[in-house]
């Protein structure tokens, strides 16, 4: 039984009926969804239980629906112009920002992930010191990765040729299942460092930390719209993003290798030719990141202008 | 008096090509298992030309098990050795390109011209440019010592239909992997000469494997359990039915598919060469061209002025016997793709668009299609939004550059664009906003073996050509 | 056949009204884009002319041919000797189409009228301080008045480059005016720009339209004096301005590469840019013209190829 003054939420129940008169009653959080920059409720009006790894219940949770799901496609359009236009420069200083201010509540996020995924505290604070890192890995990244995936290209003729990569547009995410936290920053940072705009589906047993993360985006000079995040059914909401017209690309991350839900997930994601990240198994998220989560939502736009020579009289003969 | 210019063919005595022609698999020209065969003619004539053995499902299996055992030791050469018999191949290649160009002109209808100068120079260079890479692909970018995938089921369209080959095996057998290819049904011949370059070349049993066959053969292929990457040009509609059916696999996949290129012209654009830029953007190979120009956006302020320039230059056009050297225009490729060019046409003028063709008799036999503009287009016109694969210009109006780019990007597909203007900073400003895979900017349809090439959107995914060009094919 | 008419178009009165003026209409005018406009030249470079329609450009080549000397060493006896070779460029085959016109010093050109009498071919002279045009106004005047007293029937003038590339069109403009005015209807009037000295093609296209505004009959690329001539580039560019400059005020102006174009297969492309750039209009030596001199015998060499079907040697044409 705890003592401290900054219960949990399950702690507080239990407490509040055995020290009904003795203690204040504590302030229970709404989650709400993270969509557009705003805080709403799902507009099904639906919620959903949240239980720690002991099932014991946390919180009620947004059920969101494909409505949901549109709304912060819309969302997530709308921010894509301003977002993918802003400069590398500015989104890393963004994502630094993020890291900065999840340092800030770090020791929320420490409760969360401990509650969401039965880690004992010291654990749940390398998960979150790991999550503050990769941001800060992804920030640096912003400003590199065009000069890493681009380049001139020597065309043998009178033509300047450089291939640049662009953000793809709106990539719909599955965030993994298991590591609610550290897998979903994993996820969610090299998408937006790149300057897409994303709709993450977050964890469906552990949604708590996703929408934490959604107090602290708001709070980091993000922009609204560019990071929407969802909790409720991945089976649910996950088949509207992939059919969905207005996505470019889907990660799957989390419906999991090899389940018929990645498979049908990719299919409905062919309808528009979305780019599709398949599911790898058992990925370690605490190990070191490549390069290959940038990549994979990024396009290659290649530009071609004839250089030709100074004058006339220098030409081609 | 006027200056007619007598016909100037090229000689044919310079290709032999017999009656009859097998798969290639495992290094052997074979019959296909159940004796079927189809026939290939040229498309200007109507005359065919050969007899093909026709791929079924057991030859997609044959030929992708031969791929399969050639696959340990080819992917383990050094990355040396597998340079030098692409060398080879670039060199025999140069060595035999008039008759490939002659082939290939004969086969598909496009001008000697353009075979002689645009095709087999770029097949050349693209085998000599991942000749290259073999060796080197521990500096590319991904990674010490990266993979091959394994076997690489490739089907191209019959646009340039060697083309299109080369830049699917060159950078396929540089990374370590093998192939099998199935050519296009109207367009088989050049691949099977390809396979006698390849045994010219020395180059092992069962690296290369070319299955001639329908749409049915090439689904075969891709869906064929032991392949390990699908690369894919033609059709958005295949495109995604092949993204459908690999879906839930570890099948690599790119596709190369349809687009509707934007072609923008802004007032103070070069004129003179713009109109040789929208003439190439639409009039080269027939527009049978994915990244085509097929959409000229014009700045309303210089529309009639381009117009007359351009209707008076299409005049100049030279439609006829392909194999002739001053032929501009040449045959459409099938009697099918006619009938499509004819219906979308057909559709424009029915919703109104104003149809102009340019001036010029068509032979009494084969696939001919005049060159021709549509003009008072609007963005909902079917002749502006869906690929026509053809001939055929639909020319649209604008105001400011913020419109032209909104133009530009109303489409599902995301290939090419072009932009003509004098001013710097607007091609740079219109090129970043531009949402393609290639822009060109004053100028347009200009290919490299070193610049990679693919879709925004519908258009496809992954590209080809260049450095981006080894991922496809390599296990990252 | 439209014709020529007298300066400046009255459509572009406007423009030549000031040195403003005409600063601001020449630079208004289209870019040029070179890579674009080399590789259009070069595109119909590669057109295969044979048989029939080679005899064609053959003769038409040697028909709209300037045959030149303008050499320090010039004499009556070469420049009767060229006129002779003009008026029968293959003595052993009459049929060959005479030369266009004798082009010579000014001082030449009253031999070269009486060497001509009675041939139908044209007398040309260079003036206006040929080949630098480096001399005060009055003295180009007099030069032109000089050839024309001798019998000239085209002038082909100078234009000053140094005033073109510091900016004085209306100099250059004025300038060209009044030699037209000197020539009056007695002569026609071919004017250089010297293309190889204004460098670009932005330049080449602005100075082709002030060439035309003041009231040339023709336009020249180039006095064969410096290092880079004729080239296909900038003589497609200068038949997309007089194809342009008709086309808005109807009058035709005719085109003159001259210089570094020696071989039958280099006059046939520059003739291939004139039938698919202006058309028939202009394939007749009253608007198309070669100046040249040693292209002469490769085209009659070529000539005899066709007929006999052997390859010809220097031999069986004629030195002069």
């Amino acid at each position: 039984m705890s003592e401290s003054t900054d219960v949990k939420q399950s702690d507080a129940k239990q407490s509040d009926a055995k020290q009904s008169d003795a203690r204040r009653l504590s302030v229970f959080k709404t989650y709400k969804l993270y969509v557009g920059g705003k805080f709403p409720r799902s507009e099904s009006g639906r919620v959903y239980e949240v239980q720690d790894s002991k099932g014991t219940w946390l919180a009620n949770a947004p059920l969101s629906s494909r409505k949901d799901a549109r709304d912060a496609v819309v969302a997530a359009r709308k921010a894509f112009g301003p977002w993918s236009g802003a400069t590398a420069y500015n989104r890393g200083q963004i994502l630094y920002r993020i890291a900065e201010m999840l340092e800030g509540r770090r020791d929320q996020f420490v409760r969360d992930v401990a509650d969401a995924e039965g880690l004992s505290k010291s654990r749940a604070a390398a998960v979150v010191d790991a999550a503050v890192d990769r941001w800060v890995w992804y920030a640096g990244w912003t400003d590199k990765i065009a000069q890493i995936a681009g380049g001139g290209n020597p065309v043998a003729g009178p033509y300047f040729n450089l291939s640049t990569p662009e953000p793809t547009g709106v990539v719909a995410v599955v965030a993994p299942q298991d590591s609610s936290f550290l897998g979903l920053v994993s996820v969610l940072a090299p998408v937006i460092a790149t300057g897409n705009t994303t709709v993450v589906v977050a964890s469906e047993k552990s949604p708590l930390p996703a929408l934490t993360l959604g107090e602290v985006l708001a709070t980091s000079d993000l922009p609204g719209g560019v990071v929407n995040i969802l909790t409720g059914r991945a089976a649910e909401i996950a088949p509207s993003l992939a059919a969905h017209q207005d996505v470019n690309a889907i990660d799957l991350t989390g419906a999991g290798a090899g389940t018929d839900l990645a498979r049908d997930l990719e299919i409905a994601a062919a309808d528009n030719l979305k780019r599709v990240l398949r599911p790898s198994s058992a990925t370690d998220w605490t190990a070191p990141q490549g390069t290959e989560r940038l990549t994979a939502f990024l396009e290659t736009k290649t530009v071609w202008h004839p250089t030709g020579s100074l004058g006339a009289s220098g030409s081609a003969y | 008096m006027t200056f007619e210019y007598a016909p100037a063919p090229e000689s044919r005595a310079v290709v032999d090509i017999a009656p009859s022609y097998g798969l290639f698999i495992d290094g052997e020209f074979v019959e296909a298992t159940d004796g079927k065969v189809f026939k290939t003619v040229s498309p200007s004539t109507e005359e065919v030309l050969s007899e093909v053995a026709l791929a079924g499902q057991e030859d997609v299996d044959r030929a992708v098990r031969a791929a399969r055992r050639a696959f340990q030791k080819w992917s383990a050469l050094p990355g040396s050795e597998r340079a030098k018999y692409l060398f080879r191949i670039a060199r025999i290649i140069q060595e035999r390109s008039r008759e490939l160009a002659v082939l290939e002109t004969l086969d598909n209808g496009k001008p000697i011209k353009e075979t002689r100068d645009a095709d087999l120079p770029l097949v050349a260079a693209h085998f000599f440019y991942y000749a290259g890479w073999a060796d080197k692909l521990d500096h590319a970018g991904y990674g010490a010592n990266p993979r091959p995938l394994g076997v690489a089921g490739q089907v191209i369209p019959w646009n340039f239909p060697l083309l299109m080959l080369a830049w699917k095996i060159a950078p396929a057998l540089a990374t370590g992997n093998t192939v099998v290819l199935k050519p296009a049904e109207t367009t088989p011949l050049s691949a099977l000469f390809f396979a006698d370059i390849c045994r010219q070349a020395g180059l092992p049993r069962g690296v290369v494997n070319i299955i001639p066959g329908y749409g049915d053969t090439g689904a075969a292929l891709v869906g064929h359990p032991d392949v390990n990457k699908v690369a894919f040009t033609g059709s958005t509609a295949v495109g995604k039915g092949i993204a459908r059916s690999v879906a839930g696999t570890n099948k690599k996949v790119t596709l190369e598919l349809g687009g509707k290129g934007a072609n923008i012209v802004f007032d103070d654009a070069p004129i003179d060469q713009a109109v040789e830029g929208i003439v190439t953007g639409i009039f080269f190979n027939q527009g049978q061209v994915c990244c085509a120009g097929s959409r000229l956006l014009v700045q309303e302020s210089i529309q009639d002025e381009l117009l007359d320039a351009l209707k008076r230059r299409l005049s100049t056009l030279r439609l006829g016997d392909p194999l002739d050297k001053n032929t501009d225009i040449g045959a459409i490729n099938s009697a099918e793709q006619l009938a499509r060019i004819k219906a979308v046409a057909d559709t424009g003028e029915a919703e109104g668009a104003e149809r102009w063709s340019a001036p010029c008799e068509l032979p009494s036999s084969g696939y001919w299609f005049a060159p021709t503009l549509f003009t008072n287009v609007t963005q909902a016109h079917t002749v502006a939004r869906d690929e026509i694969f053809g001939p055929v210009l639909s020319v649209l109006s604008f105001r400011t550059p913020d419109e032209a780019v909104a133009k530009a990007n109303n489409t599902q597909y995301g290939l090419s664009a072009g932009i003509w203007t004098e001013k710097g900073s607007r091609i740079l400003a219109v090129a970043n906003k531009l949402r393609a895979g290639v822009v060109w900017a004053n100028t347009f349809n200009k290919f490299d073996p070193t610049s990679p090439f693919g879709g925004y959107k519908e258009s496809g995914y992954g590209r080809e050509g260049g450095r981006h060009g080894l991922e496809a094919y390599l296990d990252v | 056949m439209p014709t020529s008419a007298s300066a400046p178009a009255s459509a572009f009165v406007d423009a030549t009204a000031s040195d403003s003026a005409l600063r601001r209409f020449l630079h208004g005018l289209p870019g040029v884009d070179a890579v674009g406009l080399e590789a259009r030249a070069a595109a119909l470079g590669t057109r295969s002319i044979k048989t029939t329609a080679k005899a064609y450009a053959i003769d038409l080549a040697i028909s709209m041919i300037d045959l030149t000397t303008l050499e320090g060493a010039d004499t009556p006896g070469k420049v009767r000797a060229l006129c002779a070779k003009g008026a029968h460029p293959d003595p052993t085959d009459r049929t060959t189409p005479r030369v266009a016109a004798i082009c010579v010093y000014p001082d030449m050109a009253a031999t070269a009228k009486e060497a001509l009498a009675g041939t139908g071919i044209k007398v040309a002279s260079v003036a206006t301080a040929f080949p630098a045009g480096r001399a005060a106004l009055p003295v180009k005047l007099a030069d032109v008045r000089d050839a024309v007293e001798a019998g000239a029937d085209e002038i082909d003038m100078v234009i000053d480059r140094g005033a073109f590339l510091a900016g004085h069109y209306l100099k250059v403009y004025e300038e060209i005016v009044a030699v037209k005015a000197e020539c009056g209807d007695r002569a026609r009037l071919k004017v250089i720009f010297e293309t190889g000295e204004l460098s670009t093609y932005d330049n080449i296209r602005r100075a082709s339209w002030l060439g035309m505004l003041a009231g040339a009959d023709f336009i020249k690329t180039s006095t064969g004096k410096v290092a880079v001539n004729a080239t296909p580039p900038n003589t497609l560019l200068m038949l997309e301005a007089v194809r342009d400059y008709r086309a808005q005020t109807g009058i035709q102006i005719g085109v003159k590469p001259a210089g570094g174009i020696r071989s039958t297969k280099d006059a046939i492309k520059f003739l291939v840019l004139v039938n698919e750039t202006v058309g028939a209009d202009w394939l007749d030596n009253h608007w198309f013209r070669f100046g040249a001199s040693s292209l002469l015998n490769d085209l009659l060499m070529q000539r005899q190829k066709l007929s006999t079907g052997r390859y010809s040697g220097p031999d069986y044409v004629t030195v002069d």
